[in-house]
Protein backbone atom coordinates (compact mmCIF):
# COMPACT_ATOMS: atom_id res chain seq x y z
CA UNK A 1 0.00 0.00 0.00
CA UNK A 2 3.04 2.27 0.02
CA UNK A 3 2.32 3.32 -3.56
CA UNK A 4 -1.16 4.50 -2.63
CA UNK A 5 0.21 6.56 0.23
CA UNK A 6 2.35 8.39 -2.27
CA UNK A 7 -0.67 9.09 -4.47
CA UNK A 8 -2.68 10.57 -1.64
CA UNK A 9 0.27 12.67 -0.51
CA UNK A 10 0.04 14.44 -3.89
CA UNK A 11 -0.53 16.91 -5.31
CA UNK A 12 1.73 19.50 -3.79
CA UNK A 13 -0.05 22.89 -3.86
CA UNK A 14 1.35 25.06 -6.60
CA UNK A 15 2.79 22.16 -8.58
CA UNK A 16 1.48 23.60 -11.86
CA UNK A 17 -1.45 21.25 -12.37
CA UNK A 18 0.48 17.99 -12.35
CA UNK A 19 -1.50 15.23 -10.66
CA UNK A 20 -0.79 11.60 -9.96
CA UNK A 21 -3.38 8.92 -10.53
CA UNK A 22 -3.51 5.17 -11.02
CA UNK A 23 -4.23 3.61 -14.40
CA UNK A 24 -5.20 -0.07 -14.68
CA UNK A 25 -4.78 -1.97 -17.95
CA UNK A 26 -6.71 -4.98 -19.22
CA UNK A 27 -6.64 -7.22 -22.30
CA UNK A 28 -5.21 -5.57 -25.45
CA UNK A 29 -4.10 -2.48 -23.53
CA UNK A 30 -2.32 -4.58 -20.89
CA UNK A 31 -0.42 -6.35 -23.65
CA UNK A 32 0.49 -3.08 -25.37
CA UNK A 33 1.55 -1.30 -22.18
CA UNK A 34 3.24 -4.36 -20.72
CA UNK A 35 1.85 -3.53 -17.26
CA UNK A 36 -1.22 -4.35 -15.18
CA UNK A 37 -1.20 -0.91 -13.57
CA UNK A 38 0.93 2.16 -13.05
CA UNK A 39 0.93 5.49 -11.27
CA UNK A 40 0.87 8.24 -13.86
CA UNK A 41 1.91 11.88 -13.49
CA UNK A 42 -0.16 13.97 -15.85
CA UNK A 43 -1.49 17.42 -16.58
CA UNK A 44 -4.57 15.94 -18.26
CA UNK A 45 -7.80 17.45 -17.01
CA UNK A 46 -10.17 14.80 -18.34
CA UNK A 47 -10.25 11.15 -19.34
CA UNK A 48 -9.91 11.84 -23.05
CA UNK A 49 -6.78 13.96 -22.63
CA UNK A 50 -5.32 11.30 -20.36
CA UNK A 51 -5.94 8.53 -22.90
CA UNK A 52 -4.45 10.55 -25.74
CA UNK A 53 -1.39 11.28 -23.64
CA UNK A 54 -0.91 7.62 -22.70
CA UNK A 55 -1.64 6.41 -26.24
CA UNK A 56 1.02 8.73 -27.63
CA UNK A 57 3.53 7.86 -24.90
CA UNK A 58 3.10 4.08 -25.10
CA UNK A 59 1.76 3.38 -28.58
CA UNK A 60 -1.70 2.25 -27.44
CA UNK A 61 -3.59 1.45 -30.62
CA UNK A 62 -7.22 1.04 -29.59
CA UNK A 63 -9.34 3.95 -30.86
CA UNK A 64 -11.37 5.91 -28.33
CA UNK A 65 -14.62 4.81 -29.95
CA UNK A 66 -13.86 1.19 -29.03
CA UNK A 67 -13.21 2.01 -25.36
CA UNK A 68 -15.25 3.11 -22.40
CA UNK A 69 -13.76 4.88 -19.41
CA UNK A 70 -14.21 3.99 -15.77
CA UNK A 71 -13.09 6.36 -13.03
CA UNK A 72 -13.09 4.98 -9.49
CA UNK A 73 -15.10 1.96 -10.64
CA UNK A 74 -17.87 3.95 -12.35
CA UNK A 75 -18.31 4.14 -16.13
CA UNK A 76 -18.19 7.77 -17.24
CA UNK A 77 -18.12 9.94 -20.34
CA UNK A 78 -14.83 10.85 -22.08
CA UNK A 79 -15.11 14.44 -20.85
CA UNK A 80 -15.26 13.37 -17.20
CA UNK A 81 -12.60 15.20 -15.14
CA UNK A 82 -9.71 13.29 -13.58
CA UNK A 83 -8.36 14.13 -10.14
CA UNK A 84 -5.32 13.26 -8.06
CA UNK A 85 -5.67 9.81 -6.56
CA UNK A 86 -8.28 8.59 -9.07
CA UNK A 87 -8.18 5.07 -10.47
CA UNK A 88 -8.77 5.26 -14.22
CA UNK A 89 -9.43 2.29 -16.52
CA UNK A 90 -9.90 2.32 -20.28
CA UNK A 91 -12.06 -0.73 -20.96
CA UNK A 92 -11.55 -2.50 -24.30
CA UNK A 93 -14.53 -4.22 -25.96
CA UNK A 94 -15.75 -6.83 -23.47
CA UNK A 95 -15.97 -10.52 -24.33
CA UNK A 96 -17.38 -12.41 -21.39
CA UNK A 97 -19.44 -15.54 -21.70
CA UNK B 1 -22.32 -13.91 -0.61
CA UNK B 2 -22.86 -11.59 -3.57
CA UNK B 3 -25.59 -12.34 -6.10
CA UNK B 4 -23.05 -11.74 -8.86
CA UNK B 5 -19.48 -12.91 -8.45
CA UNK B 6 -16.20 -13.11 -10.32
CA UNK B 7 -14.03 -16.09 -9.40
CA UNK B 8 -10.66 -17.51 -10.35
CA UNK B 9 -11.75 -20.95 -9.09
CA UNK B 10 -13.95 -23.52 -10.84
CA UNK B 11 -17.57 -22.37 -10.69
CA UNK B 12 -19.32 -24.55 -8.11
CA UNK B 13 -22.51 -25.07 -10.11
CA UNK B 14 -24.03 -27.29 -7.40
CA UNK B 15 -23.61 -24.60 -4.76
CA UNK B 16 -24.99 -21.89 -7.06
CA UNK B 17 -27.96 -24.10 -7.98
CA UNK B 18 -28.70 -24.61 -4.28
CA UNK B 19 -28.98 -20.84 -3.85
CA UNK B 20 -31.94 -20.82 -6.29
CA UNK B 21 -34.08 -22.85 -3.87
CA UNK B 22 -37.25 -20.93 -3.02
CA UNK B 23 -40.59 -22.27 -1.75
CA UNK B 24 -42.58 -20.12 -4.20
CA UNK B 25 -40.50 -21.17 -7.22
CA UNK B 26 -42.17 -23.22 -9.94
CA UNK B 27 -39.36 -22.95 -12.46
CA UNK B 28 -35.62 -22.56 -12.51
CA UNK B 29 -33.76 -21.49 -15.66
CA UNK B 30 -30.01 -22.00 -15.64
CA UNK B 31 -27.51 -21.13 -18.33
CA UNK B 32 -24.00 -22.52 -18.12
CA UNK B 33 -21.53 -21.25 -20.68
CA UNK B 34 -18.68 -23.68 -21.26
CA UNK B 35 -15.40 -23.53 -23.15
CA UNK B 36 -15.67 -25.08 -26.62
CA UNK B 37 -12.80 -26.42 -28.68
CA UNK B 38 -13.34 -24.28 -31.76
CA UNK B 39 -14.01 -20.67 -32.76
CA UNK B 40 -14.78 -19.52 -36.30
CA UNK B 41 -13.28 -22.64 -37.78
CA UNK B 42 -10.10 -22.61 -35.69
CA UNK B 43 -9.23 -25.27 -33.13
CA UNK B 44 -9.05 -23.74 -29.64
CA UNK B 45 -6.72 -25.25 -27.05
CA UNK B 46 -7.74 -23.19 -24.00
CA UNK B 47 -8.95 -19.76 -22.87
CA UNK B 48 -7.67 -17.13 -20.46
CA UNK B 49 -10.05 -14.55 -19.04
CA UNK B 50 -9.20 -11.26 -17.38
CA UNK B 51 -11.74 -9.22 -15.43
CA UNK B 52 -11.93 -5.87 -13.68
CA UNK B 53 -13.34 -7.37 -10.51
CA UNK B 54 -14.97 -4.46 -8.64
CA UNK B 55 -16.67 -3.08 -11.75
CA UNK B 56 -17.63 -6.55 -12.99
CA UNK B 57 -19.38 -7.32 -9.71
CA UNK B 58 -21.09 -3.95 -9.67
CA UNK B 59 -22.21 -4.18 -13.29
CA UNK B 60 -23.40 -7.76 -12.92
CA UNK B 61 -25.34 -6.83 -9.79
CA UNK B 62 -26.97 -3.92 -11.64
CA UNK B 63 -28.02 -6.28 -14.44
CA UNK B 64 -29.60 -8.65 -11.92
CA UNK B 65 -31.40 -5.75 -10.21
CA UNK B 66 -32.74 -4.55 -13.56
CA UNK B 67 -33.98 -8.07 -14.33
CA UNK B 68 -35.81 -8.11 -11.00
CA UNK B 69 -37.56 -4.91 -12.10
CA UNK B 70 -38.60 -6.34 -15.47
CA UNK B 71 -39.84 -9.79 -14.44
CA UNK B 72 -41.41 -11.17 -11.25
CA UNK B 73 -38.32 -13.11 -10.19
CA UNK B 74 -37.75 -14.82 -6.87
CA UNK B 75 -33.99 -15.25 -7.23
CA UNK B 76 -31.46 -14.15 -9.87
CA UNK B 77 -27.76 -15.02 -9.62
CA UNK B 78 -24.67 -14.98 -11.79
CA UNK B 79 -21.00 -15.90 -11.72
CA UNK B 80 -18.16 -15.42 -14.22
CA UNK B 81 -14.87 -17.26 -14.14
CA UNK B 82 -11.52 -15.62 -14.82
CA UNK B 83 -8.06 -17.08 -15.31
CA UNK B 84 -7.06 -20.17 -17.30
CA UNK B 85 -9.91 -22.40 -18.55
CA UNK B 86 -9.62 -25.70 -20.36
CA UNK B 87 -12.13 -27.12 -22.85
CA UNK B 88 -15.40 -28.04 -21.16
CA UNK B 89 -14.98 -25.86 -18.08
CA UNK B 90 -17.76 -23.47 -17.08
CA UNK B 91 -16.91 -19.86 -17.93
CA UNK B 92 -20.20 -18.31 -16.84
CA UNK B 93 -23.27 -19.40 -14.87
CA UNK B 94 -26.63 -17.60 -14.75
CA UNK B 95 -29.56 -18.88 -12.69
CA UNK B 96 -33.08 -17.54 -12.23
CA UNK B 97 -36.00 -18.79 -10.11
CA UNK B 98 -39.61 -17.66 -10.64
CA UNK B 99 -43.14 -18.89 -10.08
CA UNK B 100 -43.62 -19.79 -13.76
CA UNK B 101 -41.27 -20.83 -16.54
CA UNK B 102 -41.85 -18.05 -19.07
CA UNK B 103 -40.25 -15.31 -16.99
CA UNK B 104 -37.44 -17.61 -15.89
CA UNK B 105 -36.49 -18.40 -19.50
CA UNK B 106 -36.82 -14.77 -20.60
CA UNK B 107 -34.90 -13.28 -17.70
CA UNK B 108 -32.09 -15.84 -17.88
CA UNK B 109 -31.53 -15.16 -21.58
CA UNK B 110 -31.69 -11.39 -21.10
CA UNK B 111 -29.25 -11.44 -18.18
CA UNK B 112 -26.76 -13.49 -20.19
CA UNK B 113 -27.00 -11.10 -23.15
CA UNK B 114 -26.38 -8.14 -20.83
CA UNK B 115 -23.44 -9.86 -19.14
CA UNK B 116 -21.81 -10.39 -22.52
CA UNK B 117 -22.48 -6.79 -23.53
CA UNK B 118 -21.50 -4.94 -20.37
CA UNK B 119 -19.53 -6.84 -17.72
CA UNK B 120 -15.81 -5.97 -17.97
CA UNK B 121 -14.38 -9.41 -18.68
CA UNK B 122 -12.05 -10.26 -21.57
CA UNK B 123 -11.43 -13.59 -23.28
CA UNK B 124 -8.16 -14.56 -24.88
CA UNK B 125 -8.15 -17.63 -27.09
CA UNK B 126 -5.12 -19.87 -27.50
CA UNK B 127 -5.34 -21.88 -30.69
CA UNK B 128 -4.00 -25.33 -31.52
CA UNK B 129 -1.00 -23.80 -33.29
CA UNK B 130 -0.07 -21.84 -30.14
CA UNK B 131 -1.09 -18.43 -31.43
CA UNK B 132 -3.30 -16.22 -29.24
CA UNK B 133 -5.94 -13.56 -29.87
CA UNK B 134 -8.36 -11.49 -27.80
CA UNK B 135 -11.97 -12.20 -28.73
CA UNK B 136 -13.50 -9.42 -30.79
CA UNK B 137 -15.93 -8.37 -28.05
CA UNK B 138 -18.56 -5.67 -27.69
CA UNK B 139 -17.95 -1.97 -27.13
CA UNK B 140 -19.63 -1.18 -23.82
CA UNK B 141 -22.43 1.35 -24.04
CA UNK B 142 -22.55 3.92 -21.25
CA UNK B 143 -26.29 4.09 -20.72
CA UNK B 144 -27.92 0.69 -20.34
CA UNK B 145 -31.62 0.35 -21.06
CA UNK B 146 -33.87 0.61 -18.00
Amino acid sequence: MAALDIVFAMPVPGSSGVIQLTVLYFAHLRDQRGLDSEIVSTTAADAQSLYRELAARHGLSLPEKSLIVAINEVMVRWDAPVHAGDTVVFLPPVSGG
Amino acid sequence: MDDFALTNQSIDVVAWRRRLDHPQAGGLAIFEGVVRNHHQGRAVRHLDYQGYAPLAVRTGSEILATAHGRWPLLVALGCHRIGHLDIGEAAVWIGVASAHRAEAFAACAWIMDEVKARVPVWKRETYADGSVAWAQGSVVRLDPPG
